[in-house]
């Protein structure tokens, strides 16, 4: 690996790895703190992709010549590292996708069709994101079943009892964040997996934002179908993954048919190859998945649990400071909460602040951030979202403190 | 207003009011002003069919036609938003459809605010501007349907 990092949080030795941060941004040097959105990339995953279209660009698993045979052993290196990453009982149980949104409609176009019918219940939360909403409701709108919602409190955490008391006999499946992308409360998941599994109903974890900072391991929350992005752990875009238990992937229908997905095809009948090749038709996202490994291996040198700690300070240092400015609400108080913290300031739209704030190089996410019906929960347009990741430091938090101050001023 | 000035000729003004300033505070300072001062809409204008909306912010708009001149009307959620609309309809008010459909908007890139304009902001402006030419080009179609039928 090209970034060697000490084994406690050394932040600057971590930053000089992301080759990015050294940018200007309006004059500035840049603070990003959007990182729920998108984690920036260390240099070790930059060259990753680099070095395979450099050095041996070839189409995986049907080659017979040695470019193909190393092609495939590095993206199928990939699939090991994340069946580990996340604690997998077999690689054969790792879908790569495009992100977490594909993996989710995949399996609301497979497990789904079949087996949601009339009159059966799906339930999600208020906090989800727009991509664990419409696959939902486009499948529960044909076939005439009934979407349910565990509603969210005051403090953005969601009512266990009232969940309790929503699911039925006719509940099929649960589907819900890990860690919500626009108040960062953690949601007991493995409880709720417990009450799930007891009414028999499976269920779905949405982990794009929890897979970069919580210890996942899908044996152990006994989940059922476990999605998340590689671009949010440090690694490339378009490439994703699907975890879903082996006896319920061997009995999903297809996805998307083509290549690798089969096994022999003639015009009558096409018989299907075997997990995980099922379901990845065409040819992968190669490059992108072989460097999603070498982002795994960068947060696993430095540690999940020295990152969540730094994380966790860095959230609670902002939140002090950001609290003390007059009118400024933060949106989401969960007990349980990692990585970032989202406001609303009184008599002011988020997207302003968002707009001032960049004019001085610091990037926030302003907006719905892709969940309205929380927003609307909320009563509010959307908020300002400073998110964080290995690489911001608390002189960062400062200049975000004393931005804000700056922008309530130009805009009061 | 606008009775005599062209719209390049607004824009050149707006572009020599934004030469005096030295710094981005300066500049949006001014426009968040002029965003406090853009008269409210009334309310029975503030519904969907005007409603432009951004991922960010809302805008709504509505147009009046008088006389061969367009009017425009807008407000948005967004103060810097409605400073930039309060440009806009500074620039596009009360001039003929063909003048409307004909500007480029050369100003906003002039005075540093033309990143406000691109898909990405997703503020409403850019589908306000296009709202705006499309009302331009409806009311050029009555036009000449009037002038038929006299």
């Amino acid at each position: 690996m090209n970034n060697t990092v000490s084994p406690a949080l050394d932040v600057n030795t971590i930053r000089d790895a992301f080759p990015i941060l050294q940018r200007q941004v309006n004059g500035h040097p840049l603070v990003y703190l959007d990182n729920a959105a998108t984690a920036q990339k260390p240099l070790s995953v930059i060259d990753a992709i680099s070095d395979y279209y450099k050095g041996y660009n070839a189409n995986i698993h049907r080659g017979i010549h040695r470019m193909a045979e190393e092609a495939t052993t590095a993206f199928e290196a990939t699939r090991k590292t994340i069946a580990r990453f996340i604690g997998a009982a077999s690689s054969d149980e790792i879908i790569f996708t495009r992100g977490t949104t594909e993996g989710i409609n995949l399996v609301a176009y497979t497990w789904g069709k079949q087996n949601i019918n009339k009159g059966d219940e799906i339930i999600i939360s208020e906090m989800e994101h727009h991509s664990n909403i419409v696959p939902w409701q486009v499948l529960c709108q044909e076939k005439n079943a009934v979407l349910k919602i565990i509603p969210v409190d005051d403090n953005g955490e969601l009512s266990f009892e009232i969940f309790k008391k929503l699911l039925t006999p006719h509940t099929k499946l649960v589907s819900i964040v890990q860690v919500s992308n626009s108040l960062g409360t953690v949601n007991p998941v493995r409880e709720i997996i417990e009450e799930a599994h007891k009414a028999g109903a499976r269920v779905l974890i949405d982990g794009a934002q929890s897979s970069v900072h919580l210890d996942i391991n899908v044996q152990d929350l006994d989940c059922d179908f476990f999605a998340f992005s590689g671009h949010k752990i440090y690694g490339p875009t378009g490439v994703g993954v699907l975890y879903g238990k082996k006896d319920l992937l061997e009995a999903m229908p297809v996805f998307q048919g083509g290549g690798e997905m089969i096994n022999e095809v003639t015009f009558k009948q096409t018989t299907y190859n075997e997990l995980p090749y099922k379901y990845e038709a065409g040819t992968p996202n190669i490059a992108d998945t072989i460097a999603l490994k070498t982002a795994i291996d960068f947060v696993e040198s430095i540690g999940k649990d020295l990152i969540r700690e730094h994380e966790v300070e860095l959230v609670k240092y902002a939140t002090r400071q950001l609290e003390d400015i007059s009118g400024l609400r933060i949106i989401g108080k969960a007990n349980n909460k990692v990585s970032l913290v989202s406001f609303v300031i009184d008599n002011i739209h988020p997207s302003d602040i968002g707009t001032l704030l960049d004019n001085m190089g610091i990037a926030v996410r302003t907006g719905h951030h892709c969940t309205q019906p929380l927003m609307k929960r909320f009563d509010i347009p959307g908020t300002v979202r400073a998110s964080f990741a290995m690489y911001n430091t608390f002189e960062e938090v400062d200049a975000l403190v004393a931005g804000v101050h700056k922008a309530v001023k130009i805009l009061l | 207003m606008n009775d005599d000035k062209s719209i390049s000729e607004i824009e050149q003004e707006i572009i020599e009011d934004f030469a005096l300033f030295d710094s981005w505070e300066e500049k949006y300072e001014y426009i968040i002003d002029l965003g406090k001062k853009l008269p409210p809409l009334e309310e029975e204008h503030k519904i969907d069919e005007n409603r432009i909306r951004g991922c960010q912010s809302t805008v709504w708009l509505i147009a009046r036609y008088d006389n061969g001149k367009i009017y425009y009307k807008a407000e948005s959620d967004a103060v810097i938003v409605k400073g930039l609309v309060s440009l806009l309809i500074r620039v596009l008010s009360g001039h003929s459809p063909s003048e409307i459909l004909n500007s480029k908007l050369d100003f906003m890139k002039e005075i540093g605010m033309t990143t406000h304009l691109a898909q990405t902001r997703s503020n409403g402006l850019l589908a306000m501007v296009r709202q705006m030419k499309n009302y331009a080009i409806a009311f050029s179609t009555i036009n000449s349907t009037v002038d038929k039928s006299l």
